[in-house]
């Protein structure tokens, strides 16, 4: 049973905070700790499922990791959910603006959720932005 | 009868040979043995802390070398 909780509010859509946003929601969530996640702004367009096109880089350190074997970030999120105690929301606002539907996204992301339900839940634990 | 099973996470970097380990644990019986291959120095001193965490037992830990081996029990 998780002890404590942290929520994820990803918005960006470079490649270093996606993968820094991955590594703590799985790092957490197998350490038995509550984790949520809600993707929105420029973060969303990633999680669809016909999207293979891979983030870019906003400096050096992530032109450089692209070269290693660094374990992707949507397999890292994957994880946090099948492994640890982990639950990933697309933003219902960017689901509204893009005109997106919860079938064209990764199976691992759980329904759209509202930022005042994010918020509420996320009251009583950290609160992450990336 | 305990089983060992050995993990080859060498040249993935964090958290991969941390995942992979996890993924392994919740296969295995409680007093197995899982054995992860690192080249990963950051990975070789988080595994030990995920394990003191959720309450695995810690075998051993060496660098043969640039290649950590870190040997865990499964204990519950």
């Amino acid at each position: 049973m998780s002890t404590s909780k942290i929520s994820i509010l990803v918005v960006s859509g470079t490649s270093e905070r996606l993968q820094m946003a991955a590594m703590v929601a799985s790092v957490a969530a197998v350490s038995g700790t509550e984790v949520h996640v809600l993707l929105s702004m420029n973060s969303l367009q990633f999680f669809f499922r016909s999207n293979s096109e891979h983030p870019a880089a906003e400096g050096s350190f992530g032109r450089t990791m692209a070269g290693k074997k660094v374990p992707p970030f949507k397999q890292l999120l994957q994880n946090a959910v099948e492994l640890g105690d982990a639950r990933i929301h697309p933003c219902s606002m960017a689901m509204d603006v893009l005109g997106a539907e919860p079938g064209q996204l990764e199976s691992f992301l759980a329904s759209p959720l509202g930022l005042t339900r994010f918020l509420a839940d996320s009251a009583d634990g950290q609160l992450l932005t990336f | 009868m305990a089983e060992k099973q050995v993990i080859d996470a060498r040249g993935t970097f964090c958290p991969g040979p941390l995942m992979e380990l996890i993924a392994a644990v919740k296969l295995a019986s409680v007093g197995d043995e899982i054995e992860v291959l690192s080249t990963d120095q950051g990975s070789a001193a988080d595994i030990p802390e995920w394990i003191r965490k959720v309450g695995h037992q810690l075998v051993s830990t060496t660098d043969a070398g640039g290649v950590w081996h870190v040997v865990i029990r499964k204990a519950k």
